[in-house]
């Protein structure tokens, strides 16, 4: 459980530091006006979004550690045999970090204001996506065909898990993205509301890019 | 009173005030409607819970007296009583349902930041809750693997409920954990964003620190069961063996090989001891603010209790080892969990103190809210005490498997946050209904409940000693157990009984109370805080009218010298509290002498 434990120590000494910030040398019972730490904008606005969106990241965080906690756990029983990764997911990490790229490009784009960039941005970023979840699917089905089943050996039903909770998760991020991209291509919505969704995205793509780095990692090594 | 205007009221009102029956009560995105909603789904499976804990005293007091309970039954009656009481009903009472009234009328909002996503939260926990009670009525029945459900024994054949009770089970959980993710990023940006002008963190009131603090463990710890259900779920749908053992089954070979049944114990246990807390630091905040209340007294040492909350919230991950000591482990991770066990009850037994210490020379009103928070107390220092014991290696593998551990948990994490429950019914039922209940009615409640739930679990400390063991469906011919075990079985049952039916003192005072009931007073209790501040009681869509509150002073301005009220509001500024007071107690006392 030793990367739980660490992935769980840097999110709450992160919250220490900020909490110790917040409160620290305050007397609430004085009357003096502290400093204002409170935010009394409209609900729902850019900044509650993006620590929504952070705290979403922290609980897909912690499911990935505790998976990797398990996998460490359970690679050290005697039963384990290393399976050999399809070379396909090489072309798919390709495709994930030029659309991750992509979408940062478009993400300058619409900070920019350079509107014409986006749609092509955006659908260039869908496309490489979804050929990443073709391609993990395709992999699945590459392994199959060789006989490497979830039921041979626990690496391989690390490996089907791993792939699936992730690309559940990017598709998850591609409903949000076909929510945007709709915006842009039907010409509808606010030019400050798209760019937002669009940096949202952005940061949401770029974490299950180091996700997948690290799991491609970590199932290439073991 | 002062308020601040709102300088965009139009972008502000964007949720508009909800028209139909069917928005304003069924779909609705208002929180304080959606926390109802959340409560009495909780309450309702609370209360099937409490029948089949009914129906395994019964077993359990006259053993074979019943004669449609067996061995199968009682052990779904188990799984399915412990599972909807941590999971069900307290984590989503104290979370989805007083944590969705009290973030934003405590903090001054007029809502969830995001209500959408809060509306959707609780219908995605009614579809858990349908979906563990459609468990009850599948073919061979709901799960009967106790509720920590470890394997191997979860899902293989012997165990009742093991093929679609199982599924079903961890299928529930799995949409439970989507449901309270949803809520629980709700909360936190909530406390974090749409708190209103001068409530800055260390202005809030305790309730909302323990509820905050809650759902950070929560959306942390919630993903190590999801992680074990999806895992156990594969397990036992396509055969992968994470879990599961090379083992043999009646005979024959179900085809697994070299799973550890330990992992999903240090999985479950990642989740199962923070979820303690999850339940237990909403209940700390919320008796904290009873206590003040009705002592009419500030909390005594506020920092500290903030602090508490956080300190109990970081240890509560590293113990959950102490849950496995009988699973065998190495001596030093032994020595590891009991150390940071025994650590966790420093910060514990501050909160104790400052409770105490709040109720010291203070103005206690013994009302009905007050009484339960008091009673809080005791089942609470009596079920931390017998932790610190289990907490210990050696003390608690022999009694790990006996009726002590059923006490211990039972008074910490059943009658203790049970209890807190019913005192913030009681406290917040007036802002709610706009109703008052009958006091007499309640106190009898109190007593009875405090009472007769001191006769079912003390004594099960001294069957624990005993040697009795849980889990058994009947004791047999046991040498070592002396007959008046089973005499004391049968007074714990019948005070069990008891204690159930006490509960209709309860639900008819609260129904007595929305028909006929007495119009209550906006603030009855004369509390500081800013949901008793609301220009309409109960509180409409929205919350504030058309200006939020600004804060001036923190949460608990009570019996503050040198004024005539015994409380001060946290948006009465210091030009309006009638004997003005600048930095606190002492220079308020010269200020009044001056003035006068």
């Amino acid at each position: 459980m030793t990367i739980a434990l660490g992935f769980l120590a840097i999110i709450l000494a992160t919250l220490l530091g900020w909490l110790l910030k917040q409160t620290f040398n305050s007397a609430p019972w004085e009357m003096e006006v502290v400093s204002d730490t409170a935010h009394y904008g409209p609900l729902g606005d850019d900044k509650s979004k993006l620590i929504a969106l952070l705290g979403l990241l922290a609980v897909v965080s912690s499911f990935f550690a505790l998976i990797l906690s398990a996998y460490a756990l359970r690679m050290e029983l005697g039963d384990w045999v290393p399976m050999t990764e399809p070379q396909l997911l090489w072309m798919n990490t390709v495709m994930l970090v030029i659309a991750s790229g992509v979408l940062q490009w478009t993400r300058n784009a619409a900070i920019a204001g350079q509107q014409a960039r986006l749609q092509p941005g955006l659908i260039i970023t869908g496309i490489l996506t979804l050929g990443f979840v073709l391609g993990q699917f395709v992999a699945w089905q590459q392994l199959q065909n060789s006989g490497q089943f979830i039921t041979n050996n626990p690496s391989n039903a690390f490996f089907y898990f791993l792939t699936g909770a992730h690309a559940v998760h990017i598709v998850g991020g591609l409903i949000v993205w076909a929510r945007a991209t709709m915006k842009v291509v039907l010409g509808k919505g606010e030019v400050g509301q798209i760019r937002r969704s669009i940096e949202l995205c952005t940061i949401y793509w770029h974490f299950l890019l180091l996700v997948w780095l690290v799991l491609f990692g970590l199932l290439l090594q073991t | 009173m002062s308020y601040v205007a709102i300088a965009d009221r139009d972008h502000e009102q964007e949720h508009h005030d909800p028209q139909t029956f069917i928005t304003k009560y069924i779909w609705s995105q208002d929180h304080k409607v959606i926390a109802v909603q959340y409560g009495l789904t909780a309450i309702f499976v609370g209360l099937i819970a409490l029948g089949l804990s009914a129906m395994m005293r019964l077993q359990l007091g006259f053993p074979d007296e019943f004669t449609f309970i067996n061995p199968e039954n009682y052990y779904q009656f188990i799984t399915m009583h412990g599972m909807i009481m941590v999971i069900y009903l307290l984590t989503a009472l104290f979370l989805g349902g007083f944590g969705n009234y009290l973030i934003p009328l405590m903090v001054g909002s007029r809502d969830m930041v995001f209500p959408y996503l809060n509306m959707l939260s609780y219908w995605v926990y009614l579809l858990s809750v349908i979906i563990l009670v459609v468990s009850f009525f599948v073919p061979g029945g709901s799960t009967g693997a106790g509720w920590t459900l470890y394997p191997p024994q979860a899902i293989m054949a012997g165990t009742p409920g093991v093929d679609l009770g199982i599924i079903l089970m961890l299928v529930s959980l799995a949409v439970f954990i989507v449901a309270f993710t949803m809520g629980g990023l709700n909360y936190i940006t909530t406390v974090l964003q749409a708190r209103c002008k001068g409530m800055t963190l260390m202005r809030m009131p305790l309730s909302v620190w323990g509820i905050f603090t809650a759902t950070v463990l929560g959306l942390l710890a919630f993903p190590a069961l999801l992680v074990s259900a999806i895992m156990m779920l594969l397990d036992k749908t396509l055969m992968t063996s994470f879990f599961m053992p090379a083992i043999s089954s009646m005979g024959t070979d179900p085809g697994y090989t070299g799973g550890s049944p330990i992992l999903f114990q240090h999985l479950f246990w990642f989740f199962g001891h923070p979820e303690v807390y999850i339940v237990a630091l909403p209940a700390f905040g919320i008796v904290s603010d009873l206590l003040s209340t009705h002592a009419r007294k500030n909390i005594f040492g506020y920092r500290m209790m903030v602090w508490a909350i956080i300190a109990i919230g970081g240890l509560s991950f590293v113990v959950w080892a102490h849950h496995m000591y009988v699973s065998g482990m190495n001596p030093y991770f032994g020595f590891f969990f009991a150390t940071t066990t025994l650590i966790i009850a420093v910060p514990t037994a501050i909160k104790v103190y400052n409770w105490v210490l709040t109720l010291w020379e203070g103005n206690i009103h013994l009302r009905v809210p007050m009484l339960f928070a008091i009673g809080f107390i005791f089942t609470f220092i009596h079920g931390g005490l017998t932790g610190l014991f289990l907490g210990n290696v050696t003390i608690d593998l022999p009694l790990s498997d006996t009726y002590f551990v059923v006490a211990h948990f039972h008074m910490v994490m059943g009658v203790s946050p049970i209890l807190v429950v019913f005192g913030a019914i009681y406290h917040w039922w007036p802002k709610i209904t706009g109703k008052m209940y009958n006091e007499t009615l309640g106190k009898w409640h109190f007593w009875m409940t405090f009472l007769g739930t001191y006769a079912i679990y003390l004594p099960m400390h001294y069957l624990g000693f005993a040697g009795v063991p849980r889990r058994y469906f009947a004791m047999g011919n046991t040498e070592f157990l002396p007959e008046s075990a089973q005499d004391l079985n049968a007074a714990i049952t019948i005070s069990a009984l008891f204690v159930a039916c006490t509960q209709i003192l309860f639900f008819a005072n609260m129904i007595w109370s929305l028909w006929k009931g007495p119009k209550s007073d906006p603030n009855p209790w004369d509390a500081t805080t800013l949901e008793w501040q609301t220009p309409d009681h109960p509180p409409k869509h929205g919350n504030w009218g058309h200006e939020l509150p600004v804060v001036h002073r923190w949460a608990y301005d009570y019996s503050v010298p040198g004024h005539e009220e015994d409380f001060i509001p946290q948006n009465v500024s210091a030009d309006d509290a009638p004997a003005g007071r600048e930095h606190g107690g002492e220079h308020a006392i010269v200020a009044t002498k001056e003035h006068k």
